[in-house]
């Protein structure tokens, strides 16, 4: 097989899933209190079908992967200095609002738009990647709306496992209910994937990946188009966390039995 | 694994221009600068790279946490090298930044008797509790009419330095010609001799078969060949580079599935701001031994806690309260408030405290539920929480500032002012130095030899208000060797004469000063009900601060799930530590019968994260998921390497994880 594949992974990113986060009005809408302070991450979701794209590149001489990002500049690069060294990457950035309490639709349209600007990007070669959902809201809207923006009619949602056959057809397996997969095929490109969790662990830090990365990410978010929304259709009527009791005691000598029956004896309690 | 395997690894190199070594105030400065003056206006380079012909020179920067901001630091500075960096620096674009305003020092009275005061300070307290009517005393706070002007930070700002590590990344990467890569440890540095044998003469175990020439510092601190001259041989050894940390191995480095070793980054000029206990600092000073006289015996652990005030705080943004007294007399605390009703607020446990069971998160709970500061913070919550060892050696503790092919700069290299309590402000400004030194060089095209550095760096360092400053504070906190009023008094000497007279003497290592618990407690628990206890705890696996606090009368801490949290939930809620997998674990016992013969076990006692546990025969048990790279084991540790009395025995190296917040 010597396919070569123009891979387009669409990945925001989100507040450290770690930090403790907290929902506030703003006069804009619903934020995060202290957003801008709090450290960022690539959506994990996201994460895993960047890390799913570089393998699929690595084992097709010649591919290529464009990462698609939109956020707050000052965090996009903040973030790029963790994910740069990962695995290699074409930048497009996009400056804008990055807290999840964006309309999907709008999202969906921007990120359409900054694929179809790729110089060079031949749909017949384009496998496009992105989160299943998010981290930050989880509408898991944004992915199907990318797709029917750029004419793409072969979607999977839930993906954990992609294999290209020998002659360049797809087999899929996308998560269903009642916690099973479902096997698709699909004969071949364009197609786009959110995906869940996939297979593969996150990719050891690598100087030289980072190195050559850089040379396209600083440019590429010096040259950031900003984006605005109107939020025109949007409201929210409430945003909330749920309410938690913590009692944390760390034990490492327990069995997942054990852990799991005395879970169960504290929410009885 | 061990360094004859290791060094038998193929591992891939990358060269650059400059490297450097942790990302914090000092290299901030150091890259703030020297960003600024790579590129011209028109984005040519205006200094040509070796390694890339054509580009600018190839700056990068190791991080070894995950993020840069993730250190931790309350800070209130007179920010007068940031101000220098940064002249038209707008505030409101830091967050968590906001002007000092009201200044107070506080001396506190144990309200509960079970803190341990000598006669002289009783007599003080009883003083003060009798004429109180007549004192700014309230609260059992005493507000001190006066203090010294060097202690005042008029002017200047308190900071998160998370947040400010943050900007300050922010601002340098904008630039484009440096890179900051974090998560990313440095685990040794790359030493060059220029006699190809020296290499194994003076590191046995750490040097064969890596190329010829080269050796790379060990974190085992190997003990040198017997009758080797050291100081002779290695006076012409070259740093060129770093090796970064091997990725995919297991708790002692062995590798496994997914192996990566860590690369070689090569480059001619290696900028070493890894902090007061970097491993590749000590690995210089190991390779390089410390100047003549020159000694780090003065340490600190700082912990802190960043707070949600409640919402009807009488506490302004700006207000800087220092305290002394308690819970502890030895025990310093802070409390810095911020914008929008956030306050930084801590406490120091010197190494002059002399407790064996110096455990700083109870301590921490101590001092918030003192009367004085409970008033302000009862209602609010955790946001944050953190530690951190402070070098508290000062100019004393300065290693040699250069060498062929390196330069350091920032706290490890001895640069805070322990009179005055600033070392962001100092930290910054040596790295402003050496990138101003390394800009000249770069110009005239002269190489990073010592004397190039001497004559540009270390010169320009002699002649600033760090090198002035620092020379008064230098002996100023000796007293506190022999006792805190000793001590508060030699301060306020050195500090009003310009450090023309000092108190007290040479300081000594720490691990001299420590005693058992047996004999710190005799007359107060006796001993056989201590040894009892250990026993319990050990059992438990947990260390015997807590039991021995309570048993001296010290209250329960009520906790309240906001605030007042159990020490794992701080660690949780707080740090949000982290220790990712593949690493091996960056806290070693060297020589497992010194622990066994060790009846102190202090490491266990003062981690600032419960990661060191009683473990089998004596030797503790080290959880990296737990800690915070607060270091304090590390010149806590009470037995002294029989080759080495400046050395205790464990060693800290180079680790990954740790604190994950940025609000520190």
């Amino acid at each position: 097989m010597n396919t070569v594949y123009q891979i387009v992974v669409c990945a925001g990113i989100v507040p450290d899933p770690l930090q403790t986060l907290e929902p506030v009005a703003s006069p804009s809408g619903p934020a995060l209190k202290n957003e801008m302070m709090l450290p960022a991450v690539l959506d994990p979701w996201a994460s895993h079908s960047l890390y799913e794209a570089a393998n699929l590149a690595k084992h097709l001489p010649g591919s290529k992967v464009w990462l698609v990002s939109l956020g707050p500049k000052a965090k996009l690069q903040q973030v790029m200095m963790t994910v740069a060294q990962k695995v290699p990457f074409e930048l497009v950035a996009l400056d804008g609002p990055g807290g999840g309490f964006t309309e999907a639709a709008e999202v969906a349209a921007m990120l359409a738009e900054a694929i179809q600007a790729i110089p060079g990007l031949d749909k017949s070669k384009l496998l496009v990647f992105g989160g299943w959902e998010s981290a930050s809201r989880g509408a898991g809207a944004t992915m199907q709306m990318v797709g029917e923006r750029l004419g793409i009619m072969d979607q999977f949602q839930g993906v954990d496992e992609l294999k290209i056959a020998a002659d360049g057809s797809l087999e899929i397996l996308e998560r269903i209910e009642g916690g099973k997969h479902q096997i698709s095929k699909c004969a071949g490109l364009p197609a786009l994937l959110g995906w869940a969790t996939g297979n593969l662990p996150e990719p050891k830090n690598n100087p030289q990946i980072g190195m050559v990365n850089m040379r396209t990410v600083m440019p590429a978010l010096q040259k950031a188009k900003p984006v605005k929304f109107a939020g025109d259709g949007l409201s929210f009527v409430n945003v909330a966390l749920p309410k938690q009791l913590r009692e944390t005691r760390i034990v490492k000598d327990k069995s997942p039995d054990d852990v799991a029956k005395e879970i169960i004896e504290w929410i009885k309690k | 694994m061990d360094d004859g395997v290791q060094t038998q690894i193929e591992r891939q190199r990358m060269d650059a221009d400059i490297v450097c070594v942790g990302f914090g105030p000092a290299t901030a400065g150091f890259l703030a600068t020297l960003s600024k003056q790579l590129v011209n206006a028109d984005g040519t380079p205006a200094i040509e790279s070796a390694v890339m012909p054509g580009l600018p020179p190839q700056v990068l920067c190791y991080e070894r946490s995950d993020d840069i901001g993730f250190g931790v630091s309350g800070v209130v500075t007179k920010a007068r090298a940031l101000r220098a960096t940064f002249p038209d620096l707008d505030q409101a674009q830091i967050p968590m930044a906001t002007p000092v305003g009201e200044e107070k020092v506080l001396y506190l009275l144990d309200p509960h008797g079970a803190s341990r005061r000598s006669a002289a300070l009783r007599l003080a307290d009883a003083f003060i509790r009798a004429f109180q009517w007549m004192l700014p005393f309230e609260q059992h706070g005493l507000k001190l009419p006066w203090t010294p002007p060097f202690l005042h930070k008029h002017g200047g700002m308190v900071l998160s330095l998370g947040q400010f590590m943050q900007w300050a990344g922010a601002q340098v990467q904008a630039t484009g010609t440096v890179q900051i890569w974090p998560g990313t440890p440095v685990a040794k540095i790359l030493i060059e001799d220029a006699n190809p044998n020296m290499a194994q003469a003076s590191s046995p175990a750490s040097s064969a078969g890596v190329s010829p020439g080269v050796s790379i510092g060990s974190g085992a601190l190997p003990q040198p060949a017997a009758g080797t001259d050291c100081a002779t041989l290695t006076s012409r050894s070259k740093v060129v580079g770093v090796r970064l940390l091997d990725q995919g191995v297991d708790k002692k480095g062995n590798p496994l599935e997914g192996f990566t070793p860590g690369m070689d980054i090569r480059a001619a000029l290696t900028v070493v701001g890894d902090g007061p206990i970097g491993p590749i600092g000590q690995q210089l000073e190991a390779h390089f031994d410390m100047p003549h006289d020159h000694h780090k015996r003065d340490w600190a652990v700082g912990m802190k806690f960043v707070v949600d005030l409640p919402e009807n705080t009488a506490l302004k943004p700006g207000t800087v309260l220092h305290t002394f007294g308690y819970p502890e007399p030895e025990i310093f605390g802070f409390l810095y408030v911020h914008p929008e009703r956030v306050a930084s607020l801590g406490i120091f446990v010197p190494s002059w405290f002399d407790s064996p069971v110096r455990t700083a998160y109870r301590y921490l709970q101590h001092w918030m539920l003192h009367p004085y500061l409970w008033r302000y913070l009862q209602g609010g919550k955790l946001r944050s929480w953190g530690a951190k060892t402070l070098g508290e050696s000062g100019r004393r503790g300065e290693p040699h500032l250069v060498g062929d092919g390196y330069a350091r700069i920032g706290e490890g290299s001895g640069s805070t002012n322990v009179l005055t309590g600033s070392g962001v402000d100092e930290a910054w400004a040596t790295g402003t130095q050496l990138a101003e030194a390394v800009l000249e060089l770069l110009k005239v095209k002269k190489s990073f030899t010592k004397e190039n550095l001497e004559a540009t760096y270390v010169k320009r360092r002699r002649a600033s208000w760090v090198e002035r400053e620092a020379r008064v504070a230098e002996k100023s906190r000796d007293g506190f060797q022999q006792g805190v009023v000793r001590g508060l008094m030699g301060m306020a000497l050195a500090g009003l004469t310009k450090g023309k007279l000092t108190l007290g003497g040479e300081p000594v290592q720490p691990w001299k000063r420590i005693p058992s618990p047996e004999e710190y407690y005799r007359g107060k628990i006796p001993v056989a009900e201590i040894q009892k206890l250990r026993k319990e705890c050990t059992i438990k696996g947990v260390s015997l601060h807590g039991v021995l606090m309570d048993r001296l009368g010290w209250p329960a801490i009520p906790f309240d799930g906001q605030l007042l949290v159990s020490h794992q939930d701080a660690l949780l809620m707080g740090g949000k530590v982290q220790a990712p997998p593949g690493y091996a674990d960056h806290v070693v016992f060297l020589y497992p019968e010194l622990c066994q013969k060790c009846g102190t076990k202090i490491c266990i006692e003062a981690c600032s994260g419960q990661a060191i546990a009683p473990g089998e025969n004596g030797v503790p048990n080290f959880d990296r998921e737990k800690c915070v790279h607060c270091g304090a084991c590390l010149w806590n540790c009470s037995q002294p390497l029989p080759y080495d009395s400046e050395r205790g025995n464990i060693a800290f190296r180079a680790g990954t994880g740790g604190l994950h917040s940025a609000e520190n």
